[in-house]
């Protein structure tokens, strides 16, 4: 019985992988078309200098990040969450937590079909909420620019990832504190001394995963967890 | 002269937009439907969708502010477009204005040179595209990596797991006391995570005093949200003590 669910996730899951890459080959042809179409609209194309230059400036960092963003996430948010969040965005401060906390709520793990499924349909919900929240936003900006953009709302947007990753910590580090205490210290410390990684926080995601398995193994094998 | 507010650049925007809601809703539709092979709880579904769907509406709005302020300088559909699909708010706002900085332009004025707007758009579209691709090439193989570790030790799969989400989360927590040394404003995203922390542990609690189920499902929400309306009243009272 057993063996027959597995087998029928593993179809699942190719069925996914299948889907999953001709929506975004298509979804990489439409984001690359956009420049291309204005080019086209404009008759203007950028000089070859400029525009290594500028990429100069971003890609070694970004794309860097971007590998190292897809070899954590990717074992988080699942096969369909993975080819749905990568191609929607804004993963760390939104994707990643909605799928995390849905799964959480729904006692599933995340390498399950379940947790597979549960992170999809997450992902996808906030994608949706997303494109309409900033579809009304711009539609109604008039209306809600002065409270949005106002000296008082200031601190409460600057502190979004502090309020975020506060209540879920408490989720994840109460399960594992064990595990967690040696790459929060690790971090706190790390940032307090050089603080300009706080730009570069990506790069150190799969730092604070390292150590964290490490340490994780260690005690794995002591028995102690 | 450039418009970036031009009725092609929207219709541009609209098209891609349209793309990925149709990709989130038939994701939706697929996840869905193998929910209900799986013989999984459609209430406890139906509810993890509200709670994430009120969830999502604080940091949709910290988007929108990213679109709001880079439309300054390039108009309003490209940064939404931008924002909506592949982009964060980090990332784009620094393309941007690296793009626009070798082009000896800033992103504090409106961007009307359509050879720097088509120079800036590139570089923004060029210098986000490798994830997706990254995700076709080795998404499988990554899975097939923790399958294997799950199939060899199933009890240490879990914990890798686990390893590897709080990596993420202490990395995002340090990065919170990366302002400490410059005085006690520095301290003030430290403040709003305990508070945050705080109202989570409480929301744990009423839990299971109250047996209230539904909190558990709106306690990343309500967290966000109460960490977020008290850091107004907390730098209001760190900023009197300075």
């Amino acid at each position: 019985m057993k063996e027959n669910k597995n087998m029928q996730t593993l179809n699942y899951r190719d069925q996914v992988h299948h889907f999953g890459r001709i929506w975004t080959v298509i979804a990489l042809f439409l984001f690359i078309m956009v420049p291309v179409a204005i080019c086209v609209y404009t008759g203007v194309w950028p000089k070859a200098g400029d525009l290594l230059k500028g990429l100069l400036s971003v890609a070694p960092i970004f794309w860097t990040v971007g590998a190292i963003e897809v070899i954590t996430y990717v074992p988080m948010l699942g096969t369909g969450g993975s080819y749905l969040g990568f191609v929607t965005g804004n993963l760390t401060n939104l994707k990643v937590p909605s799928a995390l906390n849905a799964m959480q709520n729904m006692g599933v793990e995340a390498d399950s079909e379940e947790g597979e499924v549960v992170s999809t349909i997450a992902i996808a919900v906030s994608a949706i909420v997303t494109t309409v929240v900033i579809a009304g936003g711009v539609l109604l900006l008039a209306q809600i620019r002065p409270f949005l953009e106002s000296e008082m709302m200031q601190p409460a947007f600057d502190n979004l990832l502090p309020a975020l990753f506060g209540g879920l910590a408490v989720v994840f580090v109460s399960k594992n504190w064990k595990i967690a205490l040696a790459p929060m210290i690790f971090m706190i410390v790390l940032f307090v001394c050089v603080p300009s990684l706080a730009g570069s926080v990506g790069v150190l995601v799969p730092v604070g995963a390292l150590i964290a398995i490490a340490v994780a193994r260690v005690l794995y094998k002591k028995n102690l967890l | 002269m450039f418009d970036s507010n031009s009725g092609f650049m929207y219709a541009l925007t609209a098209i891609v937009i349209a793309f990925v809601i149709a990709q989130s809703v038939y994701f939706l539709y697929r996840a869905l439907k193998r929910a209900k092979e799986l013989g999984m709880d459609m209430g406890k579904i139906k509810k993890a969708m509200v709670s994430t769907a009120v969830f999502t509406i604080a940091p949709a709005v910290s988007i929108l502010l990213g679109v709001i302020a880079l439309s300054k300088s390039l108009g309003f559909p490209f940064p939404w477009l931008r924002l909506s699909v592949l982009g964060a708010l980090t990332y784009e706002t620094s393309a941007a204005a690296s793009a626009a900085s070798v082009m000896g332009a800033s992103l504090s004025n409106a961007i009307t040179d359509p050879q720097v707007f088509v120079t800036i758009a590139w570089v923004m579209t060029l210098g986000i595209i490798v994830s997706p691709i990254f995700v076709c090439l080795f998404g499988k193989k990554i899975e097939g990596g923790i399958t294997k570790i799950k199939d060899r030790d199933s009890k240490w799969g879990d914990i890798f797991m686990d390893g590897l989400f709080l990596g993420m989360i202490s990395a995002f927590l340090g990065v919170v006391f990366a302002d400490v040394s410059t005085g006690l404003t520095g301290w003030i995203p430290v403040f709003v995570m305990i508070a945050s922390a705080i109202i989570m542990l409480i929301c744990g609690a009423l839990k299971i005093f109250l047996k209230a189920k539904w909190i558990e499902d709106y306690a990343l929400p309500i967290s966000l949200l109460g960490g977020m309306a008290l850091s107004l009243p907390i730098t209001d009272f760190v900023n009197s003590l300075v």
